[in-house]
């Protein structure tokens, strides 16, 4: 029961907020904000409820829904989305407190609107990671859809009609390809147990056929590398997250496009072990090439928010890489960059947000010098920035070297090749940041850019209080994602390489 | 305690940095209070370890269990041995007189807080550099002191120079990084650890050729640290920073972490020979492009910076002989890290009486206006140059014996380097201290306050004792040995013949020098008709010019043609079959022509054509 | 007699209820030419009915005749409509509805 009543929070919230009468419109940001705060506290103990020694799914709650068709509202979390949940729970609230005024400064859709989109978003956004039952899954991950596109079509930039309308149809299309798989899942499933089902723990004890595996695979990866997004299906992520209010990006890039990795590492692995196996090659050829491609491109933007955009691109190969070298360091890894991303390229966002929003004008060349009017913000860029940079002492350091570890002992090439990524990290983040912050301020920029105001600092400061938290504590979340990577490795029957040279009796 | 020694600056700078204006008053205090705290808890650490016996002196401290990932276990440990103490001594003692130092210097800058917050900051992770008892954790203090070294290089930030220097060190320092990643996951997949006692231990098992990859990469990670060629281009451009920066950071202390690498790794170097001499070649080049470039600089700051690559060239040039340099190769560090900050400061000293300006050729005969940074400089001058009993002299000599017991051709390089060395800094002395004024109107050189002075002295002063307390007082060899290992050097040059042979280069070095520069009067504005050798020691052996040919130029066109790939191919391919789509409806939307004739006929054709197909089928 | 003969008379109606159809401006001849197919079309029910001895097409016919029925008055009344706000009982006029 708990997980479905963390999901009727944000729902009641959602629906509230809705219907609060015009005139007292004014108390939907609090009323919001409340509920938000209040499914972070449950979330968090919900996790705290949980068992870390073991990797299966844990309360796990099941109702037939569509028992015709094998269809069930089957909920479970492990390590893994346990601390997605937490992650999407902190930054819900964080979104909501950053963009207080946002709605008022768009030029169309309500305010109450705006908070109950993003509440609904969160409804769906804790259902996509605790579905077990796939054909739920795939009912979440479309209905995620909805609320994103009036968040970004009525409260979005210039272009918002048509960055809105791009996400749609990118998502829309990845998900009937995986419409497809999965009902051709569900008739192989019936083949071999005599009844078709969609619960993810009974698809994972199937015997397919190697070949069909590697065909249904497909349609799933297609519509999972749309979602991450991996080159070349990624044009859609730098127009919406440009066109997109700061809060709505954050959600977007931070929450929203894990979920194509999450199911990766949940289902298509579990699922599909031998299909996993044959196209991990080049899968992670893929990765490479999105780590460098997102790279040079943000190095080629003249749009602040389309560069972090692209960076994103460029971390997502990461995290691609680090599930398909299927090493424990591998998948640990990426999934605690899927937690750190979400931090790291919010607080990006966020504090790029609060200058965009001052300035008027999302173009780097407008910038310059803001360190002498606005030296608080321009040290929160600077966190924020490195941190996106996996600096050493971040917490995003440590996934980027587990990942990259984890490939080493699997794809020594592919591991060497991204580590010259580091570089480029380098060169996006610092050259954004000199291009903005350093120099001499223009007249514009003295007029028109403030110091953060409080309420910016509230929203910014907990995602790099524990983006440095967990660089020095990081297994506070590995203690959780570890078990759940165990079990992944027990589902693809893969066994990590041992070292070469240990010296005798040294333990292991 | 050992957690105490990083956790002290590290609570400073914390204050400082998240204060606010509230500590604007008192904050540089406490910065220097920090510093100096933590130098003490050193001392008493040293004085501790002096007590005991030489198995014993060796201690560490787990605080945490890092991270635990399958196989990848690191611990969050401190490791303090007689290596380490070295260090620390020097982190935190010449830490705290640059601290003071600073005070003065940077009494009118309204971000003076901000400086001290960044300084502590420098401190605490250098010393977790040296302090980390795993290759990950050194890995956090390494990329650290880049942090604090990138902050403080563009520390102006407003003066665009300031801002493009620091990011060009760190991104050269980044491509050092991918060296230090890629030993690191070398090491954890080779070894299954990354603990300096683990990869030691398992060092002997691994096969050769995966122990030279490792190596390698350590260098590569070293020549970023260090401005070691081919990645030496970001030194110069990092004086752009206060001159306590370049005291600090950029002579006596980050600078030198490569060569605490190498030396830490020793156990990895000690197994190949084809790693060691490509550190002995890296480090050979360097101390001679170094001192090159040092030749002919008229910025007395780049000058220095050229000198420090050059003595770095030295240390790394040792650590690449072995077991026979690794001692000589810290106690080089150690005693250029005493006169090479003594040096720095005197400059900032002289900058700080001549309206910041840093070119040479407005200065001269600053010696009776400026009589204690001339002397401390004079000493901190006779040292680097290797006069005897200066502290330089002794170090320098260990590693040229030691290199001519390797081979002719690396000690006539070191020999030469040192009659380089001669040459630039005497030409430095001469430019600055002698000669007739060639002040800039409205310049009163004055003598910098005491705060500034009393650091200055008490650098002078190691730089003319330091040398022989460490050597003869210190033993440093055996001091040094149970960590780094120590093996006579192979004397097939006596020292007999050496030492005056080598005086005799310096002299030369020295002399030329004078007599180009102190004889001589000096242009005011440097003379533009040189020979090629001169133009490309002035623009620091065209390194800037190859990394722009080779690296950002292809870069920026790679970047450009990606990004409009992107948009024209990738969108536009996904946009054109947008596009295709839209247009296949409008022309098939004309079929709706409003005529319900048409619309009759359209359904008797389909009528008769599915009849036709019925009657077919069933055929 | 040969049922053929019913259903090649059946085929003769609608033809020519079809081609009126299409030929014709004239709603309200368009409208006659659509009973006449619809009658063809029970004609051949008809006639298939006394054939095979069964009910069905019988059955079929009596629908045919109900809708035809419901169609003429929903029909008319829409052409008349027509007709008193255009004057016009022209078909190809009343071409409004369309891209």
């Amino acid at each position: 029961m708990l997980l479905t009543t963390l999901m009727l929070i944000p729902l009641v919230g959602a629906i509230v907020v809705f219907l609060i009468p015009a005139a007292k419109a004014a108390l939907a940001k609090q009323i919001a904000l409340g509920f938000a705060l209040v499914t972070l506290v449950v979330s968090v103990l919900m996790v705290l409820g949980l068992d870390n020694s073991s990797g299966g799914l844990q309360l796990v709650e099941s109702y037939d829904w569509i028992p015709a068709f094998g269809i069930s509202w089957t909920l479970g979390v492990n390590g893994i989305s346990a601390s997605l949940i937490v992650m999407s729970a902190i930054l819900v609230p964080v979104a909501i407190i950053a963009g207080w005024w946002d709605a008022e400064n768009s030029s169309q859709g309500s305010v109450k609107g705006y908070f109950a989109l993003i509440l609904a978003l969160e409804v769906f956004i804790i259902g996509v990671f605790a579905a077990n039952d796939l054909f739920l899954f795939y009912v979440f991950f479309e209905a995620m859809l909805f609320p994103i596109y009036f968040l970004i079509g009525r409260f979005g930039g210039p272009q918002r009609a048509y960055a809105a309308m791009k996400f749609l149809i990118y998502s829309l299309v990845g998900g009937l390809f995986m419409l497809a798989s999965l009902i051709g899942l569900y008739v192989v499933a019936g083949r071999e147990l005599g009844a078709g089902t969609f619960d993810f723990e009974t698809l994972t004890t199937l015997n397919m056929d190697p070949n069909t595996q590697k065909l249904l695979y497909l349609g799933f990866f297609f519509a999972f590398a749309v979602k991450a997004p991996m080159v070349p299906f990624h044009t859609w992520l730098p127009d919406a997250a440009a066109e997109a209010t700061p809060g709505t990006s954050t959600l977007l890039v931070g929450v929203l496009d894990k979920v194509g990795t999450f199911a990766m590492l949940h289902f298509l692995l579990p699922i599909f072990p031998e299909a996993s196996k044959f196209y991990a090659p080049a899968i992670i050829v893929l990765a490479v090439i999105s780590i460098f491609y997102g790279a040079l491109l943000a190095i080629g933007q003249t749009d602040i928010m389309r560069l972090i955009a692209f960076t994103s691109i460029s971390h997502f190969g990461f995290i691609v890489m680090g599930i398909f070298v299927m090493t424990s360091q591998g998948l640990s890894g990426s999934s605690f960059y899927m937690v750190n991303h979400g931090f790291s390229t919010g607080a990006l966002f966020l504090a790029m947000g609060y200058l965009v929003s001052r300035r008027g004008s999302k173009r780097i060349a407008d910038f310059g010098g803001v360190q002498k009017v606005a030296p608080i913000l321009t040290g929160v860029v600077l966190i924020s920035g490195l941190s996106g940079l996996a600096l050493p002492g971040m917490s995003t350091f440590i996934s980027e070297f587990l990942v990259l570890t984890g490939t080493y002992a699997v794809n020594p090439a592919a591991a060497i090749v991204a580590t010259f990524g580091i570089v480029l990290a380098a060169v996006y983040i610092l050259w954004l940041y000199q291009r903005t912050m350093t120099g001499v301020p223009s007249q514009e920029v003295e007029e028109t850019v403030t110091e953060i105001s409080k309420r910016e600092l509230i929203a910014v400061v907990p995602l790099l209080a524990i983006m440095i938290a967990l660089g020095f504590v990081p297994q506070v979340a590995l203690n959780y994602i570890n078990p759940a990577v165990e079990q992944v490795q027990t589902y693809v029957g893969f066994t990590d390489p041992e070292a070469v040279a240990v010296p005798e009796g040294s333990g292991s | 305690m050992i957690a105490a020694l990083i956790g002290l600056p590290l609570l400073g700078s914390s204050v400082l940095l998240l204060g606010g204006r509230r500590t604007n008053a008192w904050g540089h205090f406490l910065a220097v209070a920090m510093s100096a705290a933590s130098f003490f808890v050193g001392l008493g650490l040293f004085i501790q370890m002096l007590g005991k016996s030489e198995e014993e002196r060796e201690i560490g401290q787990h605080l945490f269990d890092w991270i635990a990932v399958g196989a990848f276990q690191v611990p969050f440990g401190l490791h303090l041995d007689q290596l380490s103490i070295a260090f620390v001594l020097l982190i935190t003692g010449v830490g705290t007189l640059i601290h003071i130092y600073s005070i003065g210097y940077m009494e009118h800058d309204p971000n003076r807080r901000r400086f001290f917050g960044y300084l502590n900051l420098f401190v605490a992770t250098m010393l977790l550099l040296v302090l980390a008892d795993n290759y990950f954790l050194l890995y956090v203090g390494w990329e650290g002191v880049g942090l604090a070294s990138y902050l403080l290089i563009s520390f102006y930030q407003q003066k665009p120079s300031a801002a493009v220097a620091g990011k060009k060190a760190f991104i050269v320092n980044r491509v050092g990084d991918v060296g230090l990643s890629l030993a690191i996951i070398l090491m954890f997949v080779t070894f299954g650890t990354v603990t300096f006692d683990g990869v030691n231990a398992a060092a002997g098992l691994a096969n050769s050729s995966t122990i030279t990859w490792i190596g390698l990469a350590l260098l590569l990670a070293a020549c970023g640290k260090s401005a070691q060629f081919p990645l030496q281009s970001w030194l110069l451009d990092a004086m752009e920073g206060p001159t306590p920066v370049s005291a600090l950071i950029h002579a006596a202390t980050m600078v030198t972490a490569g060569v605490y690498l190498i030396v830490r790794a020793h156990a990895i170097f000690d197994l190949s020979q084809t790693a060691r001499t490509a550190v002995v070649a890296v480090g050979a080049i360097t101390l001679l492009l170094g001192a090159f470039i040092g030749t002919a600089k008229d910025d007395i700051k780049k000058g220095l910076a050229g000198s420090t690559m050059s003595q770095i060239g030295y240390m790394i040039l040792a650590a690449g002989l072995g077991p026979v340099g690794y001692v000589f190769a810290i106690f080089h560090l150690l005693t250029h890290g005493m006169f090479k900050a003594g040096l720095f400061l005197g400059a900032g000293s002289v900058m700080h009486g001549m309206h910041d300006d840093v070119n040479m050729r407005h200065y001269g005969a600053l010696r009776t206006m400026m009589k204690v940074t001339y002397a401390t400089f004079g000493l901190g001058f006779l040292a680097i140059i290797g006069v005897p009993p200066f502290a330089g002299f002794w170090s320098k000599d260990e590693i040229i014996h030691a290199a001519f017991g390797q081979s002719m051709f690396i000690g006539l390089a070191t020999l030469l380097g040192a009659g380089v060395t001669a040459f630039y800094m005497t030409r430095m002395m001469a430019m600055t201290f002698f000669g007739e004024a060639r002040w800039e109107d409205d310049v009163h050189p004055h003598e910098s306050p005491a705060v500034m002075t009393i650091p200055m002295m008490v650098l002078a002063f190691g730089s003319v004792f330091g040398g022989m307390a460490m050597l003869f007082l210190g033993d440093i060899e055996h001091w040094l040995e149970p960590v780094t290992g120590f093996a006579q050097p192979d004397h097939s040059v006596s020292n007999a013949v050496l030492i005056p042979v080598t005086l005799a280069v310096v002299l030369i070095g020295a002399g030329y020098a004078w007599l180009r520069y102190g004889r001589r009067p000096v242009p005011v504005v440097a003379p533009t008709n040189v020979s090629l050798l001169t133009k490309a020691a002035r623009a620091d052996a065209f390194g800037d010019a190859i990394n722009e040919a080779v690296f950002m130029r292809p870069g920026q066109y790679l970047t450009r043609s990606l990004t409009w790939f992107d948009s024209k191919a990738i969108d536009g391919s996904i946009g054109g079959l947008a596009a295709a789509i839209g247009g296949l409806s409008a022309r098939t939307r004309r079929l709706q022509n409003g005529y319900v004739r048409s619309y009759a006929l359209t359904m008797l054709g389909g009528a008769v054509l599915i009849a036709l197909v019925l009657l077919l089928v069933r055929l | 007699m040969n049922p053929n003969n019913y259903l090649v008379l059946a085929a003769v109606l609608f033809t020519i209820g079809a081609y009126g159809v299409l030929v014709r401006r004239n709603a309200i001849i368009v409208f006659m030419s659509v009973e006449i197919m619809l009658n063809a079309a029970n004609l051949a029910f008809v006639a298939a009915a006394r054939n095979t001895g069964t009910l069905d097409g019988l059955i079929a016919a009596f629908f045919v005749m109900v809708v035809a029925a419901a169609e003429v008055v929903v029909g008319l009344a829409i052409i008349v409509t027509i007709f008193r706000t255009r004057r016009s009982a022209s078909i190809d006029e009343a071409s409004l509805m369309k891209y």
